[in-house]
Parts: C-alpha cells; sequence; structure tokens
C-alpha cells in the first residue's frame, strides 16, 4: 500500500485579530500550523499502514517555510515528505493548486490511496482534494468518517461519509482520494525519536520543472479566478443588549424579545 | 504572469503595508519590504504603501476562445430522498436577479430518473425557472459523484451556460469541484454575495474566508466560462412559489452504465434527530460549562421547546459529552438559523465561524467578560443550569406547550 496524504500550512486563525484602525488582519505574531483536517488524513494514513502496511507519502504545496508541517509529519511517523514550492505556483487558485498537487503525486510514483482533509480552514474551499481526484482520473470519496474495510489485494475500500442528514456507507475502487472529517480519528501527539529524525531530515524542494508541471496551469497563469477584493465584515451592528436583573427577570425579558422576532413558534 | 513589485529606491521601510496582507505575504529584509510567495496579487498592499512604491502588474490574458456563445443563468436542482432541497429555490431566488441583470434566462439543471423529473422540473419552474435542463438515467436517483459530473458536464457543455450556480452543500461541494476541473472552469466556493458588475457583466462572487475574519470578491478571467460557485444555504432568500407558471423542459439521456460508476452506496443510515443542525431555524448550542453529557439534557428541553436542534461548541465535542455531528464552528458545522442560543460558550473566533451570521444570537454565559457577548443580540451573565431551566419553563407557558 502506498498512501499519499496532502496538507497545507495555514495560519493559526484562533489567533487572527482585526485592526480596528485599518480594517486588516495582524498578522504578526500568528503562528503557522498544519491544517487541522490535513493532521487527521495525516493520522489515518498511519492507521491505515499500520494495519496494511505500506508507506506513507506526505506532500505540500506552499512556500519554502512549509517545509515546517512537513518536519511535524516526519516527527508522527510519515515515511517520506516532499515539499512542492516555485516562485511559479504562486497565485493559485484550486484548480491550479489541484493540478499542479496531481503532478506531484503522479512524479512521487503515484499512490493507492490519497488522503485529504476535508478542507483547509484559511479559504474553506473543500475543492483542491476532488480536484486533485479528477485531474488523476480516480474516484473520489468526500466527508468521510470512517474507513470501515480496506483489501489492498481485491483493491476496494469501504468508508462511512458524514453528510447533512446521517450517514452513507459507501464502497469504492483503488485508487481513489479521501477527504476526511475531524470525527475519524485522534491524531497522535509527535514522537521523541521522530522529533529528532525530523531535525536530520534534509527536505528536498520540488519546482515546478521538477514535477513536469505544465506553465499554462499552474500558478496564476492556470487558474481561472482571482480575488478583485479584500474587506472586513461589517461588524454586527445590532447593539447587543445585556439583560439585567435576576436571572427570573431576565428570562422574561428575553421571553418578550424572543416572541417579538416571530421566530418563535 | 501577474507581479507585485516592491521599488528598493522608494521604500521607505515604514512597514505600513505589512500589517495589510491578508495572507502575510510581506515582510520587512534589510530595511525594505519583501513579498513571497505567498502573495496572491490581490493589492491589497499597494493603495496603503504613502510613497507609492507597490506596483500590481497583471498580464491581460488573452482571450482564446469565443465567450459570447456561454449564456444564461443556471442553478442545479439538487433532490435528496424524493424532495428538492430548499437550497435548490434559494439559489433560482438569487438567479433571477442575476439574469434579470444580464438579459438573459434563468434555467434549471436537474438530474433524476425519468420517473421523478417531471415533479421536480415543476417544483423548479414553479420557483422561477423559465427551462429546466433534464438530464435523465436510473443511475441519478441516487446521488453520487461519477453520474453527477458527468450529467454535468455533458449539459455544460452541450448547452454553454455563462453562470452556474451550485448549493454548497454536501453534494454541490462533492461534484462541483470535479465538474470544474473536468471543464477547466472557475469555480468558487461558499458564497454568500452574488452580483453583477455593472460594466463588465462579469459575476462578482463574494465569500468569507480565514473563518470568517475577512470577505473576499472572487472574479472569473474572462476567457474561462462557465462561471460557477457554490453557495451557502439559508443565505438568500426562498421565492415566492408560483405552480401556475410554465416553463420549457428540455430532456437529455445520460449515456453511462451501472459498470462506469466506481462507487456504490451500500446504506444510507438517516440521523436520529429530529430536527437537523443544517436545516434548523433555532439552535440551542452547549460549550465546555455543560461538565457532562448528562448535562445536556437541560438543553435537549428547551430545544424541544422551541422546536430547535441541539449544537455544541468545540470544547464540548472533544470532551466526548455530544458527537461531532453537532459541532458548530471552524472544524465542525457552519450554521445561519434564525436563532442561536449559545449557552456556557465562551465564543472563540472558531465558533464564532460557524455561527456569527445567525440572526439573533443569544449568549448565556457566567463569565461578563466572555467574547460571545461581543456579537450577541441579548446576553444574561449567568449560571446557565439556572437560566435555561427558567427560560424553558417560561417558554412553555408563553406557548402552551
Amino acid at each position: 500500500m502506498r498512501i499519499a496524504v496532502c496538507i497545507k500550512q495555514v495560519p493559526d486563525t484562533a489567533d487572527v485579530k482585526i485592526n480596528p484602525e485599518t480594517n486588516t488582519l495582524i498578522r504578526e505574531g500568528v503562528a503557522s500550523i498544519t491544517n487541522p483536517f490535513d493532521e487527521y488524513a495525516l493520522e489515518e494514513a498511519l492507521l491505515l499502514r499500520e494495519k496494511h502496511g505500506g508507506e506513507v507519502h506526505v506532500v505540500s504545496m506552499g512556500p519554502p517555510q512549509a517545509v515546517e508541517v512537513l518536519k511535524s509529519a516526519l516527527a508522527v511517523g510519515a515515511d517520506k515528505v516532499h515539499l512542492v514550492s516555485d516562485r511559479a505556483f504562486a497565485g493559485a487558485d484550486t484548480l491550479a493548486t489541484a493540478y499542479a498537487l496531481a503532478r506531484t503525486i503522479e512524479h512521487i510514483g503515484g499512490a493507492d490511496l490519497i488522503l485529504c482533509g476535508k478542507q483547509a480552514i484559511d479559504g474553506d474551499t473543500a475543492q483542491v482534494g476532488p480536484g486533485i481526484a479528477t485531474r488523476l482520473g480516480i474516484p473520489q470519496l468526500t466527508y468521510v468518517s470512517k474507513v470501515a474495510e480496506l483489501d489492498p489485494e481485491k483493491k476496494t475500500i469501504r468508508v462511512e461519509r458524514m453528510l447533512e442528514h446521517g450517514r452513507e456507507i459507501v464502497e469504492s475502487s483503488l485508487p481513489a482520494l479521501l477527504t476526511v472529517v475531524k470525527d475519524i480519528n485522534k491524531p497522535r501527539p509527535p514522537s521523541l525519536m521522530g522529533i529528532k529524525r525530523a531535525a536530520r531530515t534534509e527536505i528536498p524542494v520540488l519546482t515546478a520543472g521538477d514535477i513536469g508541471a505544465d506553465e499554462n496551469r499552474i500558478g496564476l497563469k492556470g487558474s481561472p479566478t482571482w480575488v478583485s477584493k479584500i474587506f472586513t465584515p461589517e461588524a454586527r451592528s445590532r447593539g447587543g443588549e445585556m439583560l439585567k436583573g435576576d436571572p427570573r427577570e431576565a428570562v422574561s425579558t428575553l421571553v418578550d424579545r424572543l416572541m417579538d422576532t416571530k421566530f418563535v413558534k | 504572469m501577474a507581479e507585485l513589485k516592491i521599488d528598493v529606491e522608494s521604500c521607505t521601510g515604514c512597514e505600513a503595508c505589512i500589517p495589510t496582507c491578508p495572507f502575510g505575504a510581506l515582510s520587512m529584509k534589510d530595511g525594505i519590504a519583501e513579498v513571497d510567495d505567498a502573495c496572491t496579487f490581490c493589492g491589497a498592499c499597494v493603495d496603503v504603501c504613502p510613497v507609492g512604491a507597490i506596483v500590481l502588474e497583471k498580464e491581460e490574458k488573452a482571450a482564446s476562445a469565443d465567450m459570447s456563445a456561454y449564456k444564461d443563468v443556471w442553478a442545479f436542482i439538487e433532490h435528496e430522498e424524493g424532495r428538492v432541497s430548499a437550497v435548490s429555490f434559494e439559489l433560482l431566488g438569487e438567479g433571477r436577479k442575476l439574469a434579470d441583470d444580464l438579459g438573459c434566462r434563468l434555467c434549471g439543471m436537474l438530474f433524476a430518473d425519468a420517473g421523478a423529473a417531471p415533479e421536480y422540473a415543476a417544483e423548479a419552474v414553479a420557483h422561477g425557472a423559465e427551462v429546466v435542463y433534464v438530464m435523465e438515467s436510473p443511475l441519478l436517483i441516487q446521488y453520487r459523484t461519477d453520474p453527477y459530473a458527468r450529467a454535468a458536464v455533458e449539459l455544460i457543455r452541450k448547452y454553454k451556460p455563462e453562470i452556474v450556480l451550485f448549493g454548497a452543500t454536501v453534494q454541490g461541494r462533492d461534484f462541483a469541484g470535479a465538474v470544474a476541473t473536468t471543464l477547466d472552469a472557475g469555480l468558487t466556493a461558499d458564497c454568500t454575495g452574488l452580483s453583477i458588475d455593472p460594466e463588465t457583466k462579469f459575476l462578482k462572487q463574494t465569500r468569507p474566508a480565514f473563518g470568517g475574519n475577512i470577505m473576499a470578491t472572487i472574479l472569473d478571467y474572462p476567457q474561462y466560462r462557465p462561471q460557477m460557485a457554490t453557495v451557502r444555504p439559508k443565505v438568500f432568500a426562498l421565492p415566492p412559489r408560483d405552480p401556475s407558471r410554465t416553463g420549457e423542459i428540455i430532456t437529455e439521456t445520460l449515456q453511462m452504465t451501472e459498470e462506469e460508476v466506481r462507487t456504490r452506496i451500500v446504506e444510507f443510515i438517516k440521523g436520529e434527530e429530529t430536527v437537523n443542525l443544517p436545516d434548523a431555524e433555532i439552535i440551542v448550542s452547549g460549550g465546555r460549562a455543560m461538565g457532562s453529557a448528562e448535562n445536556f439534557a437541560v438543553l435537549k428541553e428547551l430545544a424541544d421547546v422551541l422546536k430547535a436542534a441541539v449544537g455544541a461548541s468545540r470544547a464540548a465535542v472533544d470532551a466526548g459529552w455530544i458527537p461531532y455531528k453537532h459541532q458548530v464552528g471552524q472544524t465542525g458545522r457552519t450554521v445561519r438559523p434564525k436563532i442561536y442560543v449559545a449557552c456556557g460558550i465562551s465564543g472563540s473566533v472558531q465558533h464564532q465561524a460557524g455561527m456569527k451570521t445567525s440572526d439573533v444570537i443569544i449568549a448565556v454565559n457566567k463569565d461578563p467578560d466572555a467574547p460571545i457577548f461581543q456579537i450577541a443580540t441579548y446576553g444574561i451573565v449567568g449560571d446557565l443550569f439556572e437560566v435555561v431551566p427558567l427560560l424553558t419553563r417560561e417558554l412553555k407557558k408563553h406557548l402552551n406547550r
């Protein structure tokens, strides 16, 4: 079994604050982390490797400092990590990003199973996983909350997907791409041995040329969409009301307010 | 290639640009600003530079194909368990405005079997579709990525819409990405605002990013069509239903066999909740202060009176008091109910990202400084185990339940 996991370095949005004067995000001192959903994808890959054997390859596309998330992946037990970094990728939207990641996975020799987080917490698009699957011509299983069965011999997988109104059990042929939700497992902490290994591992950087990318399909040039404007959402202007008095009084006022909304029927 | 150029001669090293970058792509090096690969060429930094040292150069892409063949606004008509989903009607309501601004037709795109298609198509027409493009096949009774993606690609290639809208539901977000990739078209995720630029007639797609901390308006380059977007449910109003409306139905048959579909649905297990989080008009959520799984009974009683769904913060889910499917927030679900009652939830940025667009927010918390009060419409400082049962009792009286 060869498992590839795609991970992304994102700002830890817990720390993101808005400067009220300039109405912009304060980025200074904001830590970078591995996209939380990708940590579940990596953990699932490690669990499947423990059960079925094989190798876990982790791929990340981003600026040179994204090497940090790959070091973290090594620290929890990934076999090999690959950083794809090139100025030529800058400005990539989801279509161009999915193309570059699909090319990278082909470059490293393909995979029987590709795991991604359901979405990244900075862009929140959930589009790159399906994009990679389509580029590679393999089936996709999104919002996976459980891998119920995997048969590397027969090349089949059975998963549980989390939908709006329940759960769906689906079977697919392999190779396939899965995007996973948080519920699927509990990511392990890094091991001391892993941290040491990560520290002494040189992580090579793959360029657009290395992965054989068509320059018209990457970066801004390969992106159908572009960001024309960025702004801060309007603050809630309703002017919150703190309901005073003892709990009984406060609740009584609240019930009056609620009945006024007509939303309570 | 676009390029963000910083003129090293005129840059004074004032650092005014650094905090404006939403992507953290600017830094100081040797006293002047420097840009790295994280730059998306959004231009946010250009205007703030007091000396005009930052220049954004965008190469105009040459139009490679005739895009005038792409006409009309399409809305994907989604159905589940034998019913058209409400989000499809919201798309038709908003799509109507776009079609009027463009002076084109509003159409539905529907995939179903021959048995169900007429009923679903009639619903689309009743909610404003002038034309419904129907792809028929028994493979389309229940949603699966392969046949749905194939159906969309074939209809879009043949009839060339200018705009295609999908609900940002599990279905829409699952297959729209596959469709856009096959078509090499743009796709903007989870939009909360759509409009037509009066001059260029291009679709302006506005969406939250960074957990709702910023909004971005996205455009498609003119040589990529259709312009496609998934649209967040419950953001746009439902248009009135008028069953007397008439519309044209254009039916195609999907040329695909079961053997070509790479996945098989073994079973669908319906959730046991009476009210589902994504559908709920009212949500009652509990956080860290709930203290135990048993204590959620207090919230369930209130939820029952309000016909509400029960939600939870990440803290309560991680503590194992309530399953993940109830989690509201950045790593859970994004909800937009009419009323959101946050009980014992401090209101982290991540939790707010999942609920702050609710119409009315009620916060109950012991800590008067909890961030949740900053976005609450009504706040009560107090112990939720005292306040919530009182609220349940009072509401029962008012509602005669």
